[in-house]
């Protein structure tokens, strides 16, 4: 029952990660990009690894796991925003369509 | 020959792999290509823990734990770089 369990938490996860990626390609420029895969991609893999706790019990592989979803929760979006922040310094241009940009008004 | 499952999932993993490298190869700026590296990383980790169940061998997932530290410290490195300063401001 836990292993049905966590195959449906991969499954759900491996839809997160396809989305995520499909967002990476189609989406119009690098703010928009990082939205979409960051988030997707990050849930997803959580997602995944939290099918794998289930799927194996919580042995050393489960422990593991949980570390592991602490560490990708933790960092994830600090590395995102750091890309931001370092891509609109180095002075890459918002898609034209964009609405507003907060931190250039905040200079 | 693998089939059923694990050839689903590994499948589907390879197809978002290679969309990672095409916006990769592609990107018009340097900032594209470091999202795409930091979304591989995080890709691989799950690829890590496919093979963990699956396959099984357990020391993939010590590779997945160092992996997810390593891409961040990688990724953390290549913004600063991307932001014009040195590594110790």
């Amino acid at each position: 029952m836990s292993e049905i369990i966590g195959l449906i938490f991969m499954v759900v996860g491996l839809a997160f990660n396809f989305a995520g990626s499909l967002g990476l390609v189609r989406l119009p420029d690098v703010y928009n990009r990082l939205q979409a895969a960051t988030k997707c991609v990050t849930l997803g893999t959580c997602s995944i690894l939290f099918g794998a706790i289930f799927y194996s019990g919580m042995d050393e592989v489960g422990f593991k796991a949980l570390l592991c979803i602490l560490f990708i929760v933790l960092t994830s979006p600090t590395a995102a925003h750091a890309i931001a922040r370092g891509a609109h310094i180095y002075g890459v241009k918002l898609w034209e369509k964009s609405v507003c940009d907060k931190y250039e008004e905040e200079k | 020959m693998i089939s059923g499952i694990p050839a689903f999932f590994s499948i589907t993993l390879i197809i978002c792999c290679f969309m990672c490298l095409y916006r990769m190869f592609r990107g018009p700026t340097s900032a594209d290509r470091i999202v795409a590296l930091d979304i591989l990383g995080i890709l691989v980790i799950g690829f890590c823990v496919f093979a963990t169940v699956f396959v099984p061998r357990r020391f993939l997932m010590d590779i997945a734990l160092s992996w997810a530290i390593l891409g961040f410290v990688g990724t953390l490195a290549l913004a600063k770089y991307l932001e014009g300063k040195q590594f110790d401001e």
